[in-house]
């Protein structure tokens, strides 16, 4: 199978894997959360201000793969000023969309906005959980979980 | 060094016969991501050439069978040829007796087996273990495991930032409590070769009893037990060119017979009552139920394979592939080998400024090239060195210049990627 290594490391994945956005702790965060892939030694912490139910701010910080990287700085900017359950909904279907076994058509795609740029995982599966570690680590911090999240 | 414990001879007049030997392993031949398979993560497992893939075939065809039980012709053959892998394992160590190998299901396994069976009767609360940090998980977790179940204490040697033992550090650690001493023969994570020998006879000289583990060795250089004088050796077949899921303890005579049984079942007893079992001699008493008939004939096949090309020109291959690989890896910008000692198996760990090693796995895997990547289950040598994770090539006998070469230009095209 010829996959295009592109489709993995598109412009804006090495972009935000340099300059990641939304990088370095938030004082005053009301919730924190760690993020940890013993695979491949990824850590990240996730730091959530929250005002009357919407994300008002997000930060990450830690170390990983351009993969993980990126898709934490791309979730970042794309859940701030985001409700809950906003919040939520992308978190589904973002992650139905890079582990459902058929490929999601164009509208599909463009529900998700930038992050469709880490739809290329999708033909990597040891990569998969690159992509979605900063998102099982939102969910752990919304939900007040104390405990890391690991990805095995 | 170690004399002649440890052979790493160029000797031009044996080089090997690399295209002759590549036409022994089919896998080899294939494509991944429309390149030639490029296969350098030989330390996680090796190839298996076409003379083990058939020994075990031929097994299952024509003669599979349960041993040590049955008095039919396919039973009495299975048993031959399980036995015959047995003393070819004892000559390719240079054991004094065929009762002292006793298979595994790997050198986990055989570690788990000795830390329970020889080591946890015998341990008492404050009694010490010595291993070290540049151990794989196998060699320290179930010797932590140990510990929480004796109250025995855990000390571990420290390495230089060259991933070398620090062999003043051990001798102060070993004293009057050190009952058991378990270190690496060749680290899987930097490549150093330790001088076992002599950590063999400092362990000895302070009457402890010593455990190698051999994993990353057994492929690479000669092993001769005796000349060691290591009391248990342990190592994996299928690093060995051999099966999953096999692998061998050698154990001194003395200290097996004396050791009770670890697993309960059969082929490990004499005679059973409800009431009361008279355990097997050795090696059986150690080998509880059906063990791994095809996989252990396949390692017989293995050792005749390796033995008939010779460990030393295999060694002396790999060595010229490490110092070429060394040399080349010089000119990638960014890259730093971690793992510099001044005696190296054929490894090559190292990372890329400012770029994952993942990522690298990434790109390298659409260039047809297999590496490992991550922490090679050496959290501590990670954490020695800071690293999260490495990228690592690692050499065997049917690996090429030529792949050296694509390695190197994979690298290239990691940095393209991320410039």
């Amino acid at each position: 199978m010829m996959f295009d290594l592109k489709s993995l490391y598109q412009e804006i994945i090495v972009d935000h894997n340099r300059h990641p956005r939304n990088f370095g702790k938030l004082e005053n965060a009301d919730r924190v959360a760690e993020g940890y892939n013993p695979l491949c030694g990824d850590r990240l912490n996730l730091y959530v201000k929250l005002d009357d139910g919407r994300i008002s701010d997000l930060h990450f910080d830690g170390s990983g793969c351009a993969i993980s990287v990126a898709s934490a700085s791309l979730m970042t900017d794309a859940l701030k000023g985001k409700t809950l359950a906003e919040a939520e909904r992308m978190f589904n279907t973002f992650h139905e969309l890079v582990t459902d076994e058929h490929a999601p058509g164009p509208e599909q795609a463009a529900q998700l906005g930038k992050l469709a740029a880490l739809l290329g995982v999708r033909e990597y599966p040891a990569r998969v959980k690159c992509a979605t570690l900063c998102w099982h680590t939102l969910q752990s911090a919304l939900e007040g979980d104390k405990t890391p999240v690991s990805t095995e | 060094m170690t004399g002649n414990i440890v052979r790493h001879i160029m000797d031009p007049k044996h080089l090997l016969d690399v295209d002759g030997l590549r036409a022994d392993f089919p896998i080899l031949q294939q494509h991944v991501h429309g390149k030639l398979l490029a296969y350098l993560d030989n330390a996680a497992t090796t190839q298996k050439p076409l003379q083990v893939i058939e020994a075990v075939d031929h097994y299952y065809r024509t003669y599979n069978a349960n041993i040590h039980r049955g008095v039919h012709t396919l039973s009495e053959q299975a048993t031959a040829a399980f036995e015959n892998a047995r003393r070819q394992i004892q000559k390719f160590i240079h054991a004094p007796s065929w009762k002292e190998i006793i298979f595994t299901r790997g050198t986990t396994e055989a570690i788990n087996l000795v830390a329970q069976a020889y080591a946890r009767p015998l341990l008492r609360a404050g009694d010490e273990i010595i291993i070290s940090e540049m151990e794989h998980h196998s060699n320290i977790v179930p010797w932590q495991m140990l510990a929480g179940q004796t109250g025995a204490v855990l000390r571990a040697v420290p390495i230089n930032d060259n991933g070398e033992l620090l062999l003043d550090a051990y001798e102060k650690l070993l004293g009057p409590k050190t009952r058991l001493v378990a270190l690496t023969h060749v680290s899987n994570a930097l490549g150093t070769i330790n001088p076992v020998k002599r950590i063999i006879d400092m362990a000895h000289a302070h009457g402890a009893v010593i455990l190698i583990d051999g994993a990353q060795a057994i492929a690479h250089t000669v092993v001769d037990v005796q000349a060691l004088d290591c009391d248990f050796y342990v190592f994996s077949g299928h690093k060995l060119y051999g099966p999953t899921g096999t692998g061998v303890l050698y154990g001194k005579e003395k200290l097996l017979d004396a050791m009770p049984p670890w697993q309960g079942g059969g082929d490990m007893i004499k005679a059973v009552t409800l009431e009361k079992t008279v355990f097997n001699d050795l090696p059986y008493k150690f080998e509880a139920g059906t063990p791994h008939i095809s996989g252990v004939i396949g390692l017989g096949a293995a050792i005749d394979y390796v033995t008939r090309i010779g460990l030393d020109n295999i060694a002396a291959h790999e060595a010229d592939l490490t110092t070429y690989a060394t040399d080349a890896a010089g000119g990638i910008k960014g890259l730093r080998i971690i793992g510099t000692a001044r005696f190296k198996s054929g490894i090559l760990s190292f990372t890329l400024a400012g770029i994952h090693p993942h990522d690298v796995g990434t790109i390298l895997d659409h260039e047809g090239i297999a590496v490992r990547t991550g922490h090679h289950c050496a959290m501590p040598v990670m954490e020695h060195f800071s690293l999260p994770a490495t990228t690592r090539a690692s050499f065997a006998c049917y690996n090429t210049r030529a792949e050296i070469d694509r390695l190197m230009q994979g690298l290239k095209r990691c940095r393209e990627i991320f410039a």
